[in-house]
């Protein structure tokens, strides 16, 4: 029993938040908040499994995010409101919460395909080369949607709320919300699932020593498929709920700038600990938002916060460490190892 | 130790939690909150920067005459300023923050469509007036009776450059140079095109080149331009890019005249351009040099004030906030409950029908855009953008 208490516990939190919204106790702005720090956990606990537990520096997590915002937005939109592309929605409302998660997947599916441009080259390059790679690859997905007319090119894709409005015409409560946090929660599950299983510990190998992992019978070419076609699809998920959050998706906010926002939440957290991402992309959307009084000195805040750690701790909040190994006790409360 | 710095740290993430809980509140009834959603920070710092310095120029003026008369009361104004640092969902945050935590009548920005679109639909949503200043996408006001904007839309600009540049120049062929990852830039040069090509015949444009956001060299396109020997080539790109471009294609040995767009617009212009580009027209919100009246006194003033002349986008948050102040004056009285107060806000502005800006005179027929003119100005050899022409809507 003891060992449930913490996955209890998330459920129970989860709800409680969903109630907090549904009865107007915390107010949009701190429900808005909440949701960018879900997507932001998610975006830092993937891009940890790659730059954290595998060692690789992969700078091109917003190019995958994009193609999740994008397919998953097609899919929304294409099912559920009226639009220049296919006219009437080709479902009735009633299926939209069915269709948004299928379309999120969906989103996911296609930006873990898109991770095959960063992985199969990485099977010959790491280290800077391979940053080179995943840089020109969030190019060419910027300029690819950039250039395509139907989908409104630079002039942004929009038509998502209208899903969102199909949900609530069934059942008036935070969609949006529940779904971030189910797959934040999904997210931390899966990846905490997948470096701690035998089949993922080859990834850990990877990162200490290439070749020692080589002759110890890891497959390094299918580890480095597997962990980069599962970072850039959970960094597609996170694209797929961001755009739903926001109703608007644009190739410009996924630039260079966002995927290195997200590597400043990777190693603020402390390279390869999963709690560490997560903790670090928590504390940059709250320290985002609870500055805005600074107002442009905020700018000279944040950074100066984040030298004054490296300096203090190089190696992150965390380290490599788990909260678990901070705190031992907390071992008893969860059972997934 | 190293435990200790652990613990150390998470007493701080909590407290900062804490913190960001305990923000915002206070309610004071004798003053009147008016919110600014602005990039202060991020690509285009100088465009907030100008906003707020308008926006903080208008409160002096009224707050120092005791106030903005309400129903027969006189009301201190507070303008908040939020930073949107140049990003959408920072844009909707702000938004959230202003209409929820600050407790704000309307709402002045974001001014770039990139910002404006998304926010626009939060304070749609969340029925709150917003005025952009400087949004030229259709998108930000579509389908929404909260949202409304003080400039003219790119499907009118267009037009008024093609006429302008077929009469001032006896053109009969252009050239269009654009930036195909500006949504702005890429929309006007397609409008443009469909303009010139419905008035001179299929095939007149004879060079359509587009270039990324950050290039620094031009010659491919350039080249190609020039041997196909427009009349004039139109370039609707931001004024720092205008700068490069109208030097490649003088080295280049192109002679020919140049047009260009409202984004031209900026005091930059003419310390980055030098003599290249004197001469140039350019269609834009308001002229600067040779203005009269109201709008003459808002640039001295401002200039006065911040020792530059101000560029459009000052003027056009000058119109916006007094437009949203109208309507605050039209709704008759300030009522308590900040959720009617707005709803009177929103029914006050969507009445004006007429409205005599800095900018120009603005008709609203029903929807957030207004009518208004575009003037053409040609850049004097003091660097000074002079009027040239007027071109209203018919």
């Amino acid at each position: 029993m003891q060992k449930h208490v913490a996955t209890i516990a998330i459920f129970a939190g989860i709800i409680l938040l969903v109630l907090c919204a549904q009865f107007h106790i915390l107010d949009q702005y701190y429900i808005s908040v909440l949701m960018f720090m879900g997507v932001n956990v998610i975006l830092a606990s993937s891009l940890n499994l790659v730059n954290g537990y595998m060692g690789e520096f992969s700078c091109g997590h917003g190019g995958f995010m994009c193609v999740g915002a994008y397919v998953s937005s097609i899919c929304t939109v294409l099912m559920f409101s009226k639009n220049h592309i296919l006219g009437a929605p080709l479902l009735p409302p009633q299926f939209a919460f069915i269709g948004f998660p299928l379309a999120l997947v969906a989103g996911s599916a296609a930006s873990s395909v898109a991770g095959l441009v960063v992985a199969i080259p990485s099977f010959k390059t790491r280290g800077d080369y391979l940053a080179i790679i995943t840089l020109a690859a969030n190019y060419i997905v910027i300029s690819a949607i950039n250039n395509m007319e139907i989908i409104g090119g630079p002039r942004g894709f929009m038509g998502m709320s209208a899903t969102e409005r199909a949900m609530q015409s069934m059942l008036d409560i935070p969609w949006v919300l529940i779904f971030v946090l189910l797959g934040t929660v999904f997210t931390v599950w899966l990846l905490r699932r997948f470096v701690s299983s035998t089949l993922g510990k080859g990834v850990p190998a990877i990162c200490q020593d290439e070749i020692a992992a080589e002759i110890m019978s890891v497959d390094t070419n299918r580890m480095k498929l597997i962990a980069f076609m599962l970072s850039s699809g959970l960094a597609g998920l996170a694209g797929g709920l961001y755009a739903q959050v926001l109703g608007y998706v644009n190739p410009q906010s996924f630039d260079i700038m966002r995927s290195t926002e997200v590597m400043v939440m990777v190693y603020l957290g402390g390279m390869g600990s999963l709690s560490g991402a997560a903790i670090a992309a928590i504390l940059y959307t709250v320290l985002m938002e609870a500055l805005r009084f600074l107002d442009v000195w905020k700018w000279v805040v944040i950074p100066l916060l984040l030298i004054l750690l490296m300096q203090f701790r190089p190696e992150g909040i965390m380290g490599n460490k788990e909260l678990s190994d901070l705190f031992p006790k907390l071992r008893k409360y969860y059972s997934f190892k | 130790m190293k435990r200790m710095t652990v613990k150390i740290l998470f007493a701080v993430l909590a407290l900062s939690l804490g913190a960001f809980a305990l923000i915002g509140c206070g309610k004071d009834s004798d003053t009147i909150k008016v919110g600014f959603n602005l990039e202060l920070t991020g690509d285009i710092p100088k465009v907030g920067e100008a906003s707020k310095f308008a926006a903080e120029m208008l409160k002096e003026d009224i707050n120092s005459k005791g106030g903005l008369e309400v129903g027969g009361k006189k009301y201190k104004l507070e303008f908040i300023y939020q930073d949107n640092e140049a990003k959408a969902e920072s844009a909707v945050n702000a938004a959230l923050k202003l209409i929820n935590q600050d407790g704000v009548v309307a709402i002045v920005g974001p001014n770039s469509s990139k910002q404006a679109i998304p926010a626009g639909a939060t304070c749609n949503d969340n029925q709150v007036v917003m005025v952009t200043p400087w949004s030229t996408n259709p998108d930000t006001t579509k389908d929404r009776p909260w949202v409304f904007r003080a400039c003219f839309l790119d499907p009118f600009q267009g037009p008024v450059a093609v006429n302008f540049a077929a009469k001032q120049f006896g053109a009969k062929t252009a050239a269009v140079i654009f930036d195909i990852a500006n949504d702005y830039s890429k929309g006007l040069a397609e409008i443009f095109k469909t303009e010139w090509e419905k008035k001179s015949g299929a095939g007149t444009v004879v060079g359509f080149e587009s270039h990324g956001t950050k290039d620094q060299d031009f010659s491919a396109q350039l080249t190609k331009i020039i041997a196909a020997k427009p009349d004039f080539i139109f370039i609707p790109d931001d004024y720092n890019q205008v700068a490069l471009i109208v030097k490649q294609a003088h080295d280049l040995g192109y002679k020919g005249p140049f047009m260009g767009s409202d984004a031209w617009g900026s005091a930059e212009l003419m310390t980055l351009c030098g003599k290249d580009c004197i001469g140039q027209f350019f269609s834009t919100h308001y002229a600067a040099a040779g203005a009269q009246g109201a709008t003459k006194e808002f640039i001295d003033r401002f200039n006065a004030k911040y020792k530059y002349v101000p560029d459009d986008v000052a003027a056009l948050t000058w119109d916006a906030t007094r437009l949203v102040l109208q309507a605050i004056q039209g709704a008759g009285k300030v009522d308590k409950d900040i959720k009617t107060e707005r709803k009177l806000v929103r029914d006050a502005l969507a009445n004006i029908k007429e409205f005599a800006g800095i900018t120009g005179n603005m008709k609203f027929a029903g929807t957030g855009d207004p009518q208004k003119c575009a003037v053409v100005v040609q850049i004097s050899p003091e660097g000074k953008f002079e009027f040239k022409e007027s071109v209203c809507p018919e």
